[in-house]
């Protein structure tokens, strides 16, 4: 055989980037072989132990629901009420940090080396980091936030429109109504996005411009050098194959009881874990199919899918609804957004704790859990972009969206609530009873042609799973084989039904969402040390290529 | 009969490929046409090479070595994909037609119960190329 090439190392690189030089080799720890008919390729030992780890933590949480039910609430409340600080003031120096590489010279380094063109259109690309960014909780939390933190979290202190009986005071209901807004858009605009815009800038710095394997280790290289391919790599690549995969089962069971609750509210099936196990594991049927078509022929084209029908849907509400109220609306919200966003994000000495630990140390913590499983799957299809085109695309485009969806959901909602309490729907399901998943489709109730309205509705929420689960799967794929994309098609199967039985286990158990919800909030928290690593190895990986 | 005789390749596992690359090399030398090598990678970082422009490059100095060893006329193609675990069969069939290959000879294992769910590549070349495929097993 005359081929030496594939084992003679990786030879000095062309172009102007700066690519690392270490003697690993892509999946050099990687074990390859077949299990039966199957073919499978994966990192050893990361593969092993998340997957088992995370089949010892399902057995013990049905095993021992009392106690596992327990410890999920103690450890839940623990670090949304204890390290709140720390969530709100890392989140802050993620956004300054996008923010100065818009500005800096840093942002002209093109991802991919100086002459990469990108892969994928804008609107392609867009679709696809907002399905798997987002999707889901647009759906779930645009009516209920809004209408909640009008009338019941009482951000900064701006004081409920309703009293004790549930009566409407009128001079409260504007401050309110727009506060609102204000602190909604602010779980869901620059803070997220600026997380995953730095966990995906990491990624493709390190995978596109220096030549490391794509996980989440490679970004850890200008720091730990070549002790970044041992066990360090390994607990941090670990840790981010459970952040992604108990974020994904959470958004599953949000899913499914969202999905639950309209198919009830549209054609009477029955809510109830059979049901829920029904639709998880139809999910999971649909998201397998879009595995097995691929990055292009799957996720793309339903990620295009999606945003069509969320269009459609928002087009609908915002012309349906009161159409200029909301376009106000969407106005004074980003006005109120602009000028509360510093004190809503100021992380000590206040007054609101309730919605501080309740609500913005919960989205801080869930999103940076979200982070690896976003971040890497918006890195590998960002390949082209320069970095300041990438951070304006990943964090201001996004956020505007989210305001507008909103604006228009969360407006339209609060216009039924305040304009006529009595009859308002979503006021019955948000204020008087806490029913989150029936709160988008009480809205809808209250807007023409609800029956269909709420069929697609129900849609929406199936396939922004879809998209999630199928990306996702890609993501533990591409970690658990040491950074390869193109590991045997089996694996990414074995991972998309993994997710799908880790999420149905879990509902059925009696911990249900609340203890997905703490396990995401317990990875979040060591991953946001992670998080602010990487904006240092980022700096220094950008002032490295540049000097290229 | 033939010209331009196509032989997908796989950098990573190029030991496997011995006899294909053999079979091509004698009908490249039987019919004097040349023999096209073909390889399909990630746009991101592999074993083998950092980025797609060092792996064409790598494919290039493969052909180079065959042309020397074999005695043979050979040429390189490097194809870019995004997810190659799932789309290396369309890029093949678009290589077939890009490199006006009049015979494909490529190397495939035994088909055993997971070629029902999974049909291996040379298979799904075969069934879909309108030129004649050859697989060498």
């Amino acid at each position: 055989m005359s081929d030496t090439n594939a084992d003679q190392g990786i030879p000095a690189p062309e172009g102007s980037a700066d690519i690392i030089d270490t003697d690993y080799e892509i999946g050099q720890d990687n074990i390859d072989g077949s299990l039966g008919p199957f073919g499978f390729d994966i990192h050893n030992p990361v593969f092993a132990i998340s997957g088992i780890a995370i089949v010892a933590f399902v057995f013990y949480a049905l095993a021992l629901p009392e106690q596992a039910g327990s410890v999920f609430t103690w450890l839940f409340n623990t670090v949304t009420k204890t390290f709140d600080w720390f969530f709100l003031g890392a989140a802050n120096i993620f956004v300054l940090f996008c923010l100065l590489l818009i500005v800096t010279p840093a942002g002209s380094v093109r991802l991919g080396g100086a002459e990469a063109s990108p892969d994928y259109t804008y609107i392609g690309w867009f679709a696809m980091l907002f399905a798997a960014g987002m999707g889901i909780g647009l759906m779930f939390f645009g009516v209920l936030e809004p209408v909640y933190h009008m009338a019941i979290s009482e951000p900064l202190g701006v004081p409920s429109p309703f009293n004790e009986a549930g009566e409407l005071i009128p001079e409260n209901v504007d401050a309110a109504k727009t506060m609102g807004l204000a602190a909604t858009i602010f779980h869901w605009g620059l803070h997220p996005w600026a997380i995953y815009a730095v966990v995906a800038l990491a990624l493709a710095l390190f995978s596109y411009n220096k030549g490391l394997p794509l996980t989440i280790r490679s970004a850890f290289y200008p720091i730990l050098g070549e002790r970044v391919w041992g066990w360090w790599g390994h607990v941090i690549d670990i840790l981010a194959v459970f952040a992604t995969l108990f974020g994904l089962a959470t958004s599953l069971g949000f899913g499914a009881q969202q999905a639950n609750a309209g198919l009830n509210h549209v054609f009477g099936l029955p809510i109830g874990p059979t049901m829920q196990v029904i639709i998880i594991t139809c999910i999971t049927g649909i998201a397998l199919v879009s595995v097995l078509r691929g990055l292009d022929g799957g996720v793309k084209v339903l990620s295009e899918i999606n945003m069509a029908i969320a269009a459609v849907l928002l087009l609908f509400v915002l012309f349906a609804g009161p159409t200029m109220v909301i376009l106000s609306d969407f106005v004074t919200g980003l006005g109120a957004y602009l000028v509360d966003v510093v004190p809503l994000s100021n992380p000590v000495g206040r007054d609101d704790t309730g919605f501080v630990q309740g609500w913005t140390s919960f989205y801080w913590a869930w999103w940076i859990s979200w982070s690896p499983f976003v971040g890497m799957f918006i890195a590998r299809v960002s390949r082209g972009r320069t970095v300041r085109e990438f951070v304006i695309c990943v964090l201001i485009i996004p956020s505007l969206v989210c305001v507008l969806w909103m604006a228009v959901f969360g407006g339209v909602a609060i216009d039924q609530v305040v304009s006529d309490p009595a009859n308002s729907a979503v006021k019955a399901q948000v204020i008087d009873s806490y029913n989150p998943p029936l709160s988008l489709f009480a809205m809808l109730e209250g807007l023409p042609l609800s029956s269909i309205t709420s069929v697609i509705a129900i849609v929406l929420v199936i396939v922004f799973f879809v998209t999630s689960s199928d990306s996702g799967s890609l993501v533990i794929d591409t970690i658990t084989a040491g950074g390869k994309v193109d590991a045997p098609v089996p694996q990414r199967v074995f991972w998309c039904v993994f997710e799908g039985a880790v999420a149905i286990v879990l509902l059925l158990s009696a911990g249900g969402l609340q203890s997905l919800q703490s396990m995401v909030i317990s990875t979040g928290l060591p991953f946001t040390c992670v998080l602010l690593v990487m904006c240092f190895a980022i700096w220094r990986g950008l002032q490295a290529e540049r000097r290229a | 009969m033939f010209k331009r005789i196509m032989v997908p390749v796989d950098l990573m596992h190029a030991e496997k490929l011995e006899k294909a690359l053999l079979c091509a090399a004698d009908l490249a030398a039987h019919y004097g046409a040349t023999a096209v090598y073909v390889g399909v990678t990630a746009s991101l970082p592999s074993k083998i090479a950092h980025t797609p422009a060092e792996y064409a490059e790598k494919l290039a100095a493969f052909a180079a070595s065959q042309a020397t060893e074999r005695g043979i006329a050979t040429e390189a193609r490097a194809y870019t994909s995004h997810d190659p675990a799932v789309d290396l069969d369309p890029t093949l069939l678009k290589a077939v037609t890009e490199t006006g290959a009049d015979l494909v000879v490529m190397a495939s294992h035994i088909p055993n119960v997971a070629d029902h769910f999974w049909p291996s590549n040379g298979g799904s070349i075969a069934s879909r190329a309108d030129v004649s495929v050859m697989l060498v097993r």
